[in-house]
């Protein structure tokens, strides 16, 4: 007993020092004044308004916010086609591309951010806006790759066989029985990809840096002229989006599961 | 459904879109930062193909053998010091009830996804002399001013902490939650305490696992490129910024593609070393 309070204290104080950090940013983007200081010095939420009314901060945001949308959907299309033929056809070889699709996630992202660098100035491409969707599709297509195949994974093949023998082809599986099934793990493998291409810097920079300011790039930018307290307000709504997109994923999936925490027989 | 090797162009068809994307936008562009490594640079940032070696013979001087050796030292310290509070940590997290399990993963989740530019600017603020820690020390009578801690070696360690942290408990986790704990209850039961049966019973079993799980973290904090820019003074620089550097500012792409190429080589080796590590305790 006595140990489980010591535990519990101890992890008290591991989610207080999480979210300290945090915590003194959302202090500081209350200040009154243009100034950094905590405790805040006075209350004001004008520097939230400032996200909104300041072209060069609005103009970032609504950025980040369609290369995240577009750069996931485009991810999410990558990744279905591939979990779905390696579920359906023996083709060991197909895990090539599994393998493929997993190697941009796990190497240090400077790897995959130079790659791009060389290839979009190479086809003289390097500054144009569409080379960032295709750059965080490709960069983050771990994600969806990982949630559909363990969607697949869940789906039992006897649906599938029930579904032939009363004569439906593959593509009539596919859209009445299979889909429906596996659409929640499609769903959070767009979500995961959404919320890290919303906060991926290095990537983004090295295709289309010189060209377009996506949020973390403008905050970073920003970060070297010296402070505004628009950088605290602007962090605290991502990190306000972040969480409630998580919270989503948990609210209508299984995020346990999602991250693994049963073996793919349970 | 048979299972079988698809045989028709139409059933081979659907994997035709992933294929191309891949090999077009990953292997084409990876290839081509190979190749680039071995160009030769010309003035005004410029290279042109080329078959030289130079780029790699700079990897012989004092200055990159210092960064390496700091990126090497920091990302091993990073690593242990992570799994070290992450392994405690998640031990405890996999046995709690369902809903508290799920808002811890989501809390952790959402401080994984953050931009390194807002962890960054969070730490710096946090160190600050104006807004950090240091005022609050001095509100309860602990410090007679002020100070900033950050930039150092101690704000980059901490913010490289931070970030690695809940990395380290997502990639722990799944073994964690799979394990059978009634073998620590056995442990239990005849006698043992439980920080007794946490170091000879679970620490031993799992022994794989952390080791992979270090070199994970250790490839993971390797991988920052920001943090040491915005916490750490330039002697704190790490190989990834100074890829970064090479790239961008001082436009030397061949120089920076053969670091990257070593980069990669490093990261593949102990990702690989992982991998093989966890497997043997998966199959035991």
């Amino acid at each position: 007993m006595r140990s489980a309070t010591i535990g519990s204290v101890l992890a008290g104080l591991l989610a207080l020092l999480l979210a300290v950090p945090l915590l003194v940013v959302a202090g500081v983007s209350v200040n009154a004044k243009k100034t950094l200081s905590f405790p805040p010095q006075g209350f004001s939420l004008s520097w939230y308004a400032e996200i909104f009314t300041d072209p060069g901060w609005r103009g970032a945001l609504v950025n980040s916010l369609t290369l995240a949308g577009l750069s996931s959907a485009l991810s999410v299309l990558i990744a279905f086609p591939l979990a779905w033929f390696l579920w359906r056809w023996k083709a060991p070889w197909a895990r090539a591309f599994e393998i493929l699709g997993m190697t941009p996630f796990i190497l240090p992202p400077v790897i995959t951010a130079l790659g791009f660098l060389s290839f979009w100035s190479a086809i003289g491409a390097y500054g144009q806006q569409w080379t960032a969707v295709v750059s965080h599709a490709v960069f983050f297509v771990t994600l969806p790759l990982v949630t559909l195949s363990l969607g697949f994974a869940a789906v039992d093949r006897s649906y599938v066989e029930a579904a032939s023998t009363m004569g439906a082809d593959d593509r009539a599986v596919l859209r009445t029985v299979i889909l429906p099934l596996v659409r929640p793990y499609m769903i959070s493998g767009f979500a995961f990809a959404f919320v890290l291409s919303l906060n991926e810097y290095i990537v983004a920079y090295m295709s289309v840096g010189f060209t377009m300011e996506t949020l973390p790039i403008k905050i970073f930018n920003a970060l070297r002229y010296g402070y505004t307290p628009v950088m605290a307000s602007v962090t605290v709504l991502f990190v306000a989006i972040t969480a409630v997109i998580f919270g989503l994923i948990a609210r209508f999936g299984d995020l346990p599961r999602l991250l693994g925490a049963w073996s793919k027989s349970d | 459904m048979i299972r079988r090797p698809p045989r028709t162009l139409a059933e081979h068809a659907p994997i035709l879109f992933p294929a191309l994307m891949l090999i077009v936008f990953f292997v084409i562009p990876f290839g081509l930062m190979i190749a680039v490594s071995f160009f030769r640079r010309v003035q005004g940032g410029f290279y042109e193909p080329d078959f030289v070696l130079a780029n790699y013979e700079r990897f012989l001087s004092a200055f990159f053998g210092n960064v390496l050796s700091f990126s090497l030292m920091l990302a091993g310290l990073v690593a242990v010091v992570a799994v070290a509070i992450a392994f405690p940590f998640t031990y405890r997290l996999v046995r709690l009830p369902h809903p508290a399990q799920v808002r811890w993963l989501v809390f952790l989740l959402s401080v994984l996804s953050l931009s390194e530019v807002i962890i960054g600017f969070a730490w710096s603020t946090l160190l600050s002399r104006t807004a950090g820690i240091t005022n609050l020390l001095v509100a309860v009578g602990l410090m007679e001013a002020p100070q900033s801690l950050s930039p150092g070696f101690g704000a980059l360690l901490a913010g490289l902490v931070y970030q690695a942290f809940p990395y380290t408990v997502l990639v722990l986790y799944p073994a964690l939650a799979r394990f059978d704990f009634s073998l620590m209850e056995a442990a239990r039961t005849l006698g043992s305490s439980p920080a007794r049966a946490f170091f000879t019973v679970l620490v031993p079993a799992l022994r794989n696992t952390i080791v992979g799980t270090v070199i994970m973290a250790f490839v993971f904090a390797l991988g920052s490129y920001l943090l040491p820019q915005l916490l750490g003074r330039p002697q704190h620089w790490t190989l990834s910024v100074l890829i970064t550097d090479q790239a961008i500012y001082q436009s030397n792409m061949p120089f920076a593609a053969a670091m990257a190429v070593f980069l990669v080589l490093v990261s593949l080796a102990l990702v690989g070393l992982a991998l093989i590590l966890g497997r043997r305790e998966g199959s035991q």
